[in-house]
């Protein structure tokens, strides 16, 4: 693999709303709500799972005899092998003619695209407008959308110098959103700190 | 610092129009009664707060408030899930284009587009619907909360007959004070101040602190005193111009009439009257009062068809009227010919009353003299007319008490009630000064040009004072809300739109400067230009 530390995973499913991504290591998941790239596509990580490589064959206790749980991993090198970490990351928007749009892309990501993990500056320049906040509060999502939302702008508002600044300006764009549903707003707000 | 408010929301020439306010501007720096201005597409507005309130865009909010001690929430919510809002009243309008610019502020026929700007008004505003203080505009206080000074068209303003209300102690006398001064600078009418509390003339109080100095002072050449109470007078230090007495042969019947209540005469006491005035003539009241004693009394009453009792009681009141000291038999100077002479030189005339304070006096003496200053000016304007000479000064009138003298049952007698009613036709016209404006005539008060307000808190007052203005309920709520002192509110004739405003400062040594200078100066650039004319 060449020495692209950004790049973390491969595509190996997608759809127009969100694509799903094996990662090269166990377990090297993105964080809940980070901001990922495929192509010209942008999507925020809105689950992961770990599971193994065959769905029939499941994993069975190993640890009763060791010391540590990075033990059970040395004295059975196989499992990093039969073992896969997969996340999903609900696509958030595009760059086109090195400009963002915050709307679901025109095409889904290609299978096999290589996915990378966005620096701070790429987060803080594609955060300057709020229209995926729109997108996330209506995604249909294996995990509650305040909880998502939530994580999202927290890991957004680490890029900004004014973070708090930020997350004003976040929460007001919600709670026009979310103008008529106030309790889904509080508890949005309450997990933004 | 931007003097931007919010957007128009909804709006409705009826009801009004509401404004959202933006995030950072705080619903409590919203006072009702300031100007605001919306920028429409083609046109300007102006108007005034009437309301101010809370909204929330989701009822939950306030059934399970969110936690504000959090800074954080607070920042979010507020101006967006939690607003304020503005009620406001659009009275004027400002087209777009050259042409209705000139024409200026004319009344608001439409309303603003959605989502307009709404500012808040700057002086500049202010100064384009009031105008700026000129020769005929003269400053009488700034609108609440501006530094803007907010000017009267005094020219105007004497045009109507105008009221001065408010509830006792709210800064009345001085709100009349600085109007006489503006009508004494800056127009041509005079004034005859009834001056019932001594307060004009001389020396007056002010709650709480020194004495404030009266229009003679200030403008020693151009006011005269006269008293009823030389005595009283002269104990105090005034130096008046003429004692004023007033003959028995200068009371009329429809004098007694007026003072039916207050001398607690019977209808068949005042139908007397009549009687008595046609069978003795001019000195009648003389003869009734010696009437007692004389043998044929009783002939005499049956003659005329007059009941005992009722003889008796209108001997009773006008033995109280004979009591009062400056009624003598018959007055040796000729007090209305005095004070029309004083009025002719545009000399200002204050009477005082002195001790003569209670109201039978002052009904008697402000509708006799009146009615017959009245009559004289009613006249001299016909023979005018006639023979295209000049017309007589303006003459503008100041009552207080006004309620005496206008209240429904003897405005039609009283020639105040007259006055009021026939406006401008012989030049003369009111300065109403009231306590109790629902105890005043609705047809009186319909025809008065100009109200300047202070607090009243009795609904009936208010709802007298404001009949007929357009927006009554929202001028209502800023009445209702007027601090209790040195606040007004001030409609009709004279003003373009109503405006709730702070007296200029009167009492200080600078004051007192501001209001001689102002007068100098018109004065001297008045000089000027006539010595001009006399060269052309």
């Amino acid at each position: 693999m060449p020495d692209q530390p950004n790049r973390i995973a491969e595509v190996i499913e997608a759809s127009t709303a969100q694509f799903i991504a094996q990662c090269y290591e166990l377990y090297e998941l993105p964080p809940l709500g980070s901001l990922v790239k495929t192509g010209d596509i942008y999507g925020i990580v809105c689950h992961a799972e770990t599971a193994s490589m065959e769905p029939g064959r499941k994993p069975i206790a190993r640890g009763k005899e060791e010391d540590s749980e990075e033990a059970v991993y040395r004295s059975s090198p196989q499992l990093s092998k039969l073992l896969r970490s997969d996340f999903t990351a609900a696509a958030v928007g595009y760059k086109e003619e090195e400009k963002f749009y915050q709307y679901l892309p025109p095409h889904p990501a290609r299978i096999h695209g290589f996915v990378y993990l966005c620096q701070p500056d790429e987060v803080k320049e594609f955060s300057q407008s709020f229209g995926f906040l729109n997108i996330l509060v209506n995604a249909a999502l294996p995990i509650p959308t305040e909880e998502l939302i939530a994580a999202a702008l927290r890991q957004m508002s680490r890029a900004h110098e004014d973070s708090r600044a930020f997350l004003v300006a976040a929460g007001k764009e919600l709670a026009n959103l979310l103008s008529s549903d106030f309790i889904r707003l509080k508890n949005i707000l309450g997990r933004l700190l | 610092m931007t003097d931007r408010l919010g957007i128009v929301t909804t709006a409705s020439l009826e009801k009004g129009v509401d404004v959202r306010l933006d995030g950072p501007v705080s619903v409590e720096d919203m006072v009702v009664g300031r100007y605001v201005t919306i920028e429409g597409q083609k046109r300007r507005f102006f108007g005034m707060i009437t309301d101010v309130s809370l909204g929330v865009t989701d009822d939950r909010l306030a059934v399970s408030p969110p936690d504000v001690t959090d800074p954080f929430i607070a920042d979010v919510l507020t101006g967006t899930s939690t607003f304020g809002t503005i009620h406001v009243t659009p009275m004027l309008t400002i087209g777009g284009d050259a042409e209705s610019m000139l024409e200026g502020p004319q009344p608001v026929k439409t309303i603003p587009a959605h989502f307009s700007t709404v500012n808040l008004a700057s002086e500049r505003d202010i100064e384009l619907v009031f105008g700026q203080e000129d020769p005929q505009r003269f400053h009488i206080g700034n609108p609440l909360d501006m530094e803007t000074k907010l000017c009267l068209n005094l020219e105007e303003f004497v045009k109507r007959s105008n009221g001065i209300f408010g509830k006792s102690g709210t800064g009345k006398t001085f709100l009349t004070r600085i109007l006489l001064i503006g009508i004494l600078q800056k127009s041509k009418a005079v004034n005859l101040i009834f001056d019932m509390h001594n307060e004009y003339g001389w020396q007056g109080t002010s709650e709480g602190g020194p004495p404030v100095k009266g229009l003679k002072q200030l403008f020693q050449s151009k006011v005269a005193v006269f008293t009823l109470d030389e005595e009283n007078s002269r104990r105090r230090g005034v130096s008046t111009d003429f004692v004023v007495k007033i003959g028995f042969d200068e009371i009329e019947p429809e004098d007694i009439v007026l003072l039916r209540q207050t001398l607690n005469l019977t209808e068949p006491a005042v139908e007397a009257v009549y009687q008595l005035r046609r069978r003795f003539g001019k000195s009648w009241i003389q003869n009734t009062l010696d009437i007692e004693g004389a043998e044929n009394t009783k002939e005499l009453l049956e003659s005329m068809n007059i009941h005992e009792s009722t003889f008796q009681n209108l001997k009773r009141g006008l033995a109280t009227i004979r009591r009062l000291p400056f009624i003598e038999p018959h007055a040796p100077v000729d007090a209305v010919r005095s004070i029309l002479e004083h009025l002719d030189r545009s000399i200002n005339v204050v009477l005082e009353f002195g001790r003569y304070r209670d109201i039978t006096a002052y009904v008697l003496v402000a509708n006799m003299l009146a009615r017959r200053i009245y009559t004289q000016y009613q006249s001299r304007m016909e023979k005018a007319m006639a023979e295209g000479i000049a017309p007589p000064n303006p003459l503008v009138i100041t009552i207080e008490e006004a309620h005496k003298f206008l209240n429904p049952e003897v405005s039609s007698q009283t020639i105040f009630g007259t006055i009021a009613r026939e406006m401008r036709k012989y030049n003369v016209s009111l300065l109403v000064i009231d306590q109790r404006p629902s105890g005043i005539d609705t047809e009186v008060m319909s025809q008065m040009g100009t109200k300047i307000t202070c607090l009243l808190d009795n609904e009936r007052d208010i709802d007298s004072v404001l009949a007929g203005v357009s927006g009554k309920n929202e001028l209502k709520s800023v009445l209702a809300r007027l601090a209790p002192k040195q606040q007004a509110l001030i409609f009709g004739h004279a003003v373009p739109m109503p405006v709730a405003f702070q007296p200029r400062e009167y009492g200080s040594a600078k004051s007192y400067k501001d209001f001689t200078s102002a007068g100098q100066k018109t004065t001297t650039e008045k000089a000027e230009k006539d010595i001009e004319k006399l060269w052309e």
